[in-house]
Formats: C-alpha cells, structure tokens, sequence
C-alpha cells in the first residue's frame, strides 16, 4: 500500500495459544489444523495465528472482528498485557516479546496509553487523579502533571469535573476520561480497546467524531478494536480484519467494502444495513476543521488556508451549527476590524439529518457547491457531504 | 494387637521446651519491649483524669461516627466508670489495643504476601485455619514457660488468636482488586511498588478495615481467657466473680466488656465507612 509512510509498530508472524503445551498446538497449526481441531486433540486454544500487518505511523488502525476473533488478544499483545507465542512486534527498534521486564515497563510508559472498554477508571482516585495516573508511574512532577491532566481534560470537554470521583460521571463522560488519562500520557501509540462498545449509541457517535477531531489535530497513531462494522468503517483509515485468529483482510473502508477477500468478509458486509448506506450519513465525512463562535477573523481565515477550503462552518461550544463563514466575508470582517465571526455568516447553505435519503442531496447543491451539513435532531454538526462523495456512493450502489 | 501410639504430645513439649531454653533470649527481649509498650499506654492512660479520657472519646466518636456514637460512648462510658470498673477497663483498653496493633503491623505485610504469591496463599491458608480453630486456652499454656504469668501472655495468647482476620481480609482485599484495574495500571507501565500502593492498597482499604474490626472484636472476646494467667483488666474481674460466685460481679464486669466491644466496633466501622 503507501509505501512512503513510516511504519510505527511492525507485527509479523505473531501467534498466541493458550494452554500449557504451545508448541504442540503450533505444530499442529502448521499441518495445516484449524482452531476447533486443535483445541479437540490438545486441549489448547489457538488465540491468534500468524498475524502479520503494520501501524503506519499517525494512522487510525481498526482491528475487526466478532467475539472470538481474538481482537482483544491482539491487542493486549501489542503492549504485552498479554505473552505472546512466537512472532515479533517491533516498534521503534525494540522487539517487544523479547524485552526484559524493566524493558518493557520503560517501553509501556514511552509507548502506549490504552483505553478499556469498561472504563477501568480507578474508584478510589478523583478524576484529575486519573488522568495524572500515567505521568505519576513516569514521575512527572506534581506541579507539571496536574497542568497537563488539566489541559487534557478541557481538551475532553471536562473542565470543572476535575474533583469528582468516576462513579459520579455518565458512561460516556468516564470514558472522557479515560481518553483523557491516555491522551494526557503523550505515548507514541494510543491503543482502544472497544472504547465505545459499552456507549449507548448516540454518545458512541459522539465519542467517535471526537476521536476523529482529536486525530486530525494530534495525528496520533491508533489502534482501535471494534467488533461492529459501522463502527470501523466510520472511523478507520484502515481496517484489519479478523476471524478465528487469522487475518481475513487488510485495506481501507473503501476496499473492504469494494473488494472484499473472501465469502465471509462478503457476508459481513452484506450485514451492514444496505439503507443507510444510502443515507447521508453514508456519505457523511467528519468535519475537518469548524470555526468557533468566538474565533476572531484572522483564525478562521487560517483555518481555512490550512486545509485549502473556502468556507467553514461555525458552531458555538456544544457544537449546535451556527452559521457558514465564507472566505470573502471572513476577508471583509477582518478588513473591517471585527472581533468576532458571529456577524458575518451566511444562512444561505443546505441542513440535513443523517437519514436524509441520498438521491435527495443531490439536487440541494447550490451553484456555490458548498458542502451540505449533516446536523442531529440539536442541530449539532455532525459532519459535512460534498458533492463527489453523493456521486460516488449513488455509483457504487449501482454496480450491486 | 497393640499399634504403638504416636508420642504427638511429647514431641510438641520436647519442641517447646527446647525453644525456651534456647530462644530465652528472644522471649526475653519480647517480653521486655511487651511489658514497656503496655506500661507505658497504661500509664498514659492512667494519668489523664477519668472524665477528660472520657471527653477525648467521645470527641473522636463525634468527630468519626456523629453525634449519636458520641451520646452512647458517654453513657456507656460513665457506667463503666460509676460502677469503679474505671481502671480495669482502662487494663483491658490497653491490652485490646497493644494485641491489635503488634496483629496488624504483623499482618499486613503477611497479608499482602499471601495475595501476591500462589504458593504462600497455599502455605497460609492451612495455617490460619489452625490458628483460628485452635481452642485458646491451648495458646496460654506454652505463654506461660515462654512470658511467664501476667499481660505478655496474655497478649501472646492474644495475638495469635485475632490475627488470622487481619491477614485473611488484607489477602480477600487486595485478590478482589478488579483485574481490568490492574490491567490499567500494567498498561501504564507502573511497576510492582507502584502497582501495590497506588492501586492494590488503596482499593483493598475498606476490607482491610473490616478485618481489622474483626481483629479487635477477637482480641477483646480473649480478655476473659488471659484474666486465666494473670492479664489485668475486665476479664479478672470477671474471673474473680466466677471464683466468688458472685453474678452480679460478673454481669457488671461483663456489661462493661459489651460497652468496651459496641464503642470499638461502632468506631473502627466508621473509621472505614469515612474513608470510602
């Protein structure tokens, strides 16, 4: 695939049974033996077969795959929660199954922050407490980790909760914080562990358009794990696919959607319920950039540049949809010496809820093209439609 | 046929003779810091007027438990020093809390061992489970050549019998930490220090407590037995009264033991309830 791009953790050949005779198990394996029949003649259990891919460094990477796949295995092999049989998982130069102990807690601290899928946020410690946990084990000191956990949290949207304990928290307010406690951590990789699963859905879309802001800004690298298909396709710059231990496939939503390897992953896909494909929210990319309500000129207009658009959309803190600022009032308000943008948006843009049928954007383009919103039932901006991404759904729906 | 009885009985006299002989040194040098430590708590318990120690209690029940633990430590109190048990009282406050201290500090770090390491959990369970089952009375009879007669027997006796739950619910604390929580703290790279004081301990805290409360409860159910060899306090008093044959002694005595258990356990039970 894009070969210019920096690999960050490089797995190859990596295999997990559980039991006390791997070996035998592996030799099995290698005879050709499948999961079912292995565990019948040795009484082993082959966690994860000969798994080889690679965590492209600033990459959101999903890891797929039902119960039993051994995506939870997967991943706790990565920071080696869990030992691993044979393979190699080399990151930065360090082979991580073969480290020392002390090695590997240094290699833990440097490199990952994870984030569980129930939370496991520590009872007994305040919020702001949590989130230093990880710089305290480094030992940072006081005075500059409880400034970084106090950033980190307002970057979580969680400033003022930094003396409440976590059982005094909403589901997805924890799990804020449990982003937060990794995020704060600044290691190399940031590893999710079923994050959302245990989210109610409309907070798990949420949480998931913030994982994506937080991404476009930090370009932190990432291994998601999830079992649910929208999910991953929603969300991953790439997906791997797993099914009884093995890799299935490897490739971008587009590709598994498009091409996908094998009946089964033909068969996941056909899961995916083919209506809401069709909708704009199948169409639907998150916002790269908005403005503020309380951006001045010269920010939004540098926002903008930075990500070649002409127009941005401008949302006030709870992200309700205020207005369109294009690039020539933007230009004028600055001209003008205004504070704010507030005064200078234009209405003049088209609003939909996520289920809106697709072959219905198509005619609400203006002249103008600008991208249609897609907007919740708070007209909170969820994300935006551009024109090429209709046609190119609408196309793909044809050839099926 | 005769089958030749197992000398089990001599080779446990022979084994304690030995270690009295041997180890005086050691029983000696215990007996000695026992005797100090409980002098010294006594006398300062002594030298407080009766009605400021009672203040200072009733403070702190006010101040852990509320108002009303203060009220029954007041009254509960004020009998005990009305009906002049005031002074074996104090004997026996000593004794509860000097055998609980030396139990925890000793505890403790055989607790955290015991949850820590499989193989040490095997080893001690069994171990615990005879101290405990044991009938206390045995316990004072090798007290006796070891610490002579009076209170370091009796604490001896003491200690062995009320620790097993201190160590029991430190081990049951620290083994119910939710493993996703000691998952989170290896994912962060804390080592096995960090791991123990910044999580196991921590959350392992309020159980901690209750065996801690267990403790103190069967230090003080001893009280009567070490009055046998010669501890002072309410369990004397009580001993006196069965050898006089007088009940209404004994009630009084043993009403003074009840208010001593219900103040200590109300106390250490809020004790663990404020630091949740």
């Amino acid at each position: 695939m894009d070969e210019t791009r920096n690999v960050k953790i490089k797995v190859r050949g990596l295999s997990k049974v559980f039991g006390k005779q791997p070996k035998k198990a592996l030799e099995l394996r290698d005879q050709g033996l499948k999961r079912p029949e292995i565990l019948e003649k040795t009484g082993q259990t082959l966690g994860l077969s000969n798994i080889s891919f690679d965590v492209y460094e600033g990459e959101l990477l999903v890891i797929m795959g039902l119960s039993g796949s051994g995506k939870s295995t997967l991943i706790r092999c990565l920071n080696r929660l869990i030992d691993t049989t044979e393979g190699d998982i080399i990151i930065d130069d360090e082979n991580i199954p073969t480290l020392s102990e002390k090695a590997l807690l240094e290699c833990r601290r440097r490199h990952f922050s994870m984030v569980f899928q129930n939370f496991a946020l520590f009872p007994h410690r305040t919020v702001q407490k949590n989130v230093e946990f990880g710089l305290e084990i480094r030992g940072v000191d006081p005075a500059e980790r409880y400034k970084i956990a106090h950033e980190t949290l307002t970057q979580v949207g969680l400033e003022g909760w930094e003396d409440a304990y976590p059982n005094q928290l909403s589901g997805g307010m924890q799990q804020r914080v449990g982003l937060a406690r990794a995020l704060a951590n600044d290691a190399s990789v940031l590893l999710l562990d079923e994050a959302f699963s245990a989210l109610d859905p409309l907070i798990r879309k949420d949480m998931q358009q913030e994982l994506l802001e937080l991404q476009s800004r930090m370009q932190k690298t990432t291994v998601f794990i999830t079992h649910d298909l929208d999910e991953a396709l929603n969300i991953g710059d790439r997906i791997v696919l797993l099914k009884d231990g093995e890799v299935v496939q490897i490739g971008t939503p587009e590709d598994i959607l498009t091409n996908p390897a094998d009946d089964y992953v033909r068969r996941f896909i056909e899961g995916v319920d083919r209506s809401r494909i069709l909708t704009a929210e199948s169409a639907m990319r998150p916002v790269r950039t908005t403005a503020r309500e309380s951006d001045g000129p010269r920010t939004a207009l540098h926002r903008m540049r930075e990500h070649s658009i002409d127009s941005i959309y401008v949302t006030d803190r709870d992200r309700n949809l205020l207005g369109l600022l294009e690039v020539d009032s933007a230009s004028q308000a600055m001209e003008q010496g205004a504070d704010t943008i507030t005064d200078y948006l234009t209405q003049d843009f088209r609003k939909v809820p996520p289920e809106e049928p697709l072959h219905n954007l198509f005619a609400m383009f203006s002249e103008k093209g600008f991208p249609i919103a897609v907007i919740d039932e708070q007209e909170r901006l969820l994300g935006v439609v551009v024109k090429g991404a209709v046609l190119d759904q609408l196309a793909r729906a044809g050839e099926k | 046929m005769d089958i030749i009885r197992i000398p089990l009985g001599d080779w446990i006299e022979s084994g304690l003779t030995w270690l009295t002989s041997e180890y005086s040194i050691v029983t000696r040098g215990i007996s000695r810091f026992t005797q100090t430590g409980i002098d010294v708590l006594n006398s300062a318990l002594f030298w407080l007027p009766e009605w400021a120690l009672l203040g200072l209690i009733a403070l702190l029940c006010w101040r852990l438990g509320g108002v009303r633990l203060a009220i029954g430590a007041i009254a509960g109190l004020a009998l005990i020093w009305n009906l002049g048990l005031w002074e074996p009282m104090i004997e026996t406050l000593t004794l509860v809390v000097f055998a609980t201290l030396v139990a925890v500090v000793i505890a403790m770090p055989v607790g955290i061992a015991a949850a820590l390491s499989e193989k040490l959990y095997r080893l001690i369970m069994p171990i615990l489970d005879f101290m405990q089952t044991m009938p206390a009375f045995v316990y004072l009879i090798p007290a006796i050549p070891f610490f002579g007669i009076g209170s370091v027997s009796a604490i001896f006796a003491t200690v062995i019998f009320s620790m097993p739950p201190a160590i029991r619910f430190t081990t049951l604390g620290i083994r119910q930490v939710p493993v996703e929580l000691i998952e989170a703290a290896d994912a962060y790279g804390a080592n096995r220090t960090q791991k123990l004081f910044k999580v196991q301990l921590p959350l392992s805290l309020p159980t901690v407590m209750a065996g801690i409360n267990q403790t103190i409860m069967l230090a003080l159910s001893m009280v009567v037995i070490a009055a046998m060899i010669g501890a002072d306090g309410l369990g004397s008093e009580v001993w006196r009264a069965i050898q006089r044959l007088r009940p209404g002694d004994g009630f009084e005595a043993g009403i003074a033991v009840v208010i001593l258990a219900m103040l200590l356990d109300r106390l250490t039970q809020s004790l663990r309830k404020t630091r949740r």
